[in-house]
């Protein structure tokens, strides 16, 4: 739901919501039993459904005080840490997956905070907002403000987000780095999945987010 | 602030601490010849004693059995009114029925450390060869030797493994001490404010309290029980200097600035004019009335020593190579006795060596002493490791 708040912005309104869909999508990915390393995991959500829906052996890492005891009074592995420093010190493929939710626009070294994710983990998933979607580019081309959108909605000048891409961008990122893009999804706000067989271009115009399952090549 | 000293006993410190060394108000259990402690030193305690409490009840699986290593001047009394001092028990904002380690689920044991004065053997008890307290002839013991003497308390009561041990400070240590010498021994860890070594800065201040201790006259050479004195004095300046340790500086700002005791204006003297001074009196007079100094030397001496990467070829993740627990490792903000950077180096190795690790930084000003304190943050992380390890171990209740 969009509403009106001054003029050329427009902010959509919190909709409470049961296993947020990019967390179910990227649970989805991940075989039962596996183990799993949750980089950003904020408050645990992610790690939570993991462990209850997959039987995950889950870990976590927050950058948040906050978001780091919250997790730990639930009982789940986590540790204060940074992506951007902190993943140098795990040694080579220590967990099958390695997930970074909602995160990687927000990391000073997206590039280094992905090839680290590679040597760690054996297949890594990557779930971040599309900034190619039609919605961002029309509050660009036709009120020349960077956008605020449902998914993004803190100002250029407080978002912790630094380093946004867009779906094409990824998927070149992921060429670069010479790894195998396993699976794809993109959706729109309401949930509704981008036609599988669609091609990038159309993913990167409606996919409002996306998740992808990467592994590497040899 | 007043000074309320109760009088409890007639007798003279001496004579408390003679007779809670060896015939504490507290369970013994005492080891003969049959089980000598094979310490670092390289030598045997042939006979020991270990003086321990227990809240709670073993459950008919022996699984819900949760361990807490207390600090250098802690004891084994938990939850409960203290023999010597008439105080309540030192962990009693965290221990019982209801509060975040559940005595109504839980059967809490703490026992008193090897070297200490309150039951477990150490200088001030009585050594038999000689029928006199053993004093500086009590051999130089480690955390590791600590350790092993809280496992045969743990085989003389019939816990294979407990479901957590957990402690803050030189508590902490003994913890990971547990998780690198008897790792299939613990099903999850809680060490709170607290180090892989103890660093430089904190043996020289140890090193400082030795020398307050052994420059009193009435240390006599660390015959002073049976010469019948005190070096209350040298105690005394060694437990002030470390209780600044235990603080920060935010903290002795907050409760006591640099306002006058009792008094509007200084007295041109050496009195404690200040308030702080005579807060820092206070907590040295009243450490020597339950603690023995030569206590305090050995066990001083056991955390300068410790150090576990140093038993793995400085390599710390080799220490926990073989674990498997679940381990959650808290500090805080204001701990400059034992900061941050040295918890995290710790998590590093837990880490490297794929435990499950969990660690959390509490902000707080209170210093190293926050672990001791009412801090909320830290009472609902160790109740929600503590309710998920004993789910994931699917303890049961006791009857």
């Amino acid at each position: 739901m969009l509403t009106k708040t001054s003029p050329g912005t427009f902010v959509a309104q919190a909709i409470p919501q049961a296993p947020r869909l990019d967390l179910v999508v990227v649970a989805n990915m991940v075989e039962p039993g596996s183990r799993v390393l949750d980089v950003g995991c904020g408050d645990g959500q992610l790690l939570q459904l993991l462990t209850e829906t997959r039987n995950a052996d889950g870990r976590g890492i927050e950058i948040s005080r906050d978001g780091v005891n919250e997790c730990v009074a639930k009982g789940l592995a986590v540790i204060q840490g940074d992506a951007d420093t902190d993943l140098a010190d795990y040694p080579d493929s220590t967990f099958d997956y390695v997930i970074l939710s909602q995160t990687l626009q927000a990391t000073r070294r997206p590039r280094w905070v992905l090839e680290q994710m590679l040597r760690i983990g054996k297949r890594v998933i990557v779930s971040f907002p599309n900034f190619g979607h039609w919605r961002i580019r029309g509050q660009l081309l036709w009120y020349g403000r960077m956008p605020i959108t449902q998914n993004l909605p803190v100002s250029w000048y407080d978002t912790p987000n630094i380093h946004f891409c867009t779906i094409r961008d990824f998927v070149d990122l992921a060429r670069e780095l010479d790894v195998k893009i396993e699976r794809a999804v993109a959706f729109g706000p309401s949930g509704g999945r981008v036609r599988f067989d669609a091609p990038w271009w159309f993913w990167n115009l409606f996919g409002e987010q996306a998740v992808f399952l990467l592994s590497r090549k040899n | 602030m007043t000074i309320i000293r109760i009088e409890r006993e007639k007798n003279s410190p001496a004579d408390i601490i003679r007779r809670e060394a060896d015939e504490p108000h507290s369970k013994v259990v005492r080891f003969g010849n049959d089980k000598p402690l094979k310490l670092d030193a390289g030598v045997e305690l042939s006979s020991y004693q270990v003086a321990y409490q227990t809240y709670g009840e073993l459950n008919a699986e022996r699984s819900n059995a949760i361990l807490i290593c207390h600090a250098l001047t802690g004891d084994q009394h938990v939850h409960n009114v203290h023999p010597v001092t008439g105080k309540e028990g030192w962990w009693d904002s965290i221990v019982g029925p209801g509060l975040p380690i559940d005595t109504d689920r839980f059967f809490v044991i703490c026992s008193n450390v090897l070297g200490g004065c309150l039951g477990t053997t150490g200088p001030a008890s009585r050594n038999e060869a000689t029928d006199e307290p053993y004093g500086l002839s009590f051999p130089v013991v480690t955390i590791r030797d600590m350790v092993r003497a809280q496992a045969a308390l743990l085989d003389h009561l019939g816990i294979d493994q407990l479901l957590c041990v957990a402690g803050g400070s030189m508590g902490g240590m003994q913890v990971l001490q547990w998780a690198v010498t008897y790792p299939e021994r613990i099903f999850s860890a809680l060490p709170i404010a607290s180090a892989a070594r103890h660093s430089a800065q904190n043996i020289a201040f140890h090193e400082v309290g030795r020398q307050a201790v052994m420059a009193d006259p009435d240390w006599r050479n660390g015959k002073y029980l049976s010469e019948g004195t005190s070096p209350r004095r040298g105690l005394a300046v060694a437990r002030m200097a470390a209780h600044i340790t235990y603080l920060s500086d935010a903290a002795l700002h907050r409760k006591f600035g640099r306002r006058l005791q009792d008094r509007e204006l200084p007295t041109f003297g050496f009195d404690a004019d200040f308030q702080v001074e005579n807060y820092l009196r206070y907590q040295g007079s009243s450490f020597v009335e339950r603690f023995d100094a030569n206590s305090y030397l050995y066990i001083t001496r056991a955390m300068d020593y410790f150090d576990l990467a140093g038993e793995h070829g400085d390599v710390l993740a080799n220490a926990f190579r073989n674990l498997k627990a679940r381990v959650c490792m808290v500090s805080f903000t204001s701990d400059w006795l034992f900061p941050t950077e040295e918890a995290r180096d710790v998590v590093h190795a837990l880490n490297a060596a794929g435990a499950p690790v969990s660690f959390a930084e509490i902000e707080t000003d209170k210093g190293h002493d926050a672990f001791l304190l009412d801090e909320p943050e830290l009472f609902a992380i160790v109740r929600g490791f503590l309710d998920s390890a004993a789910k994931k171990r699917g303890v049961k209740a006791p009857k």
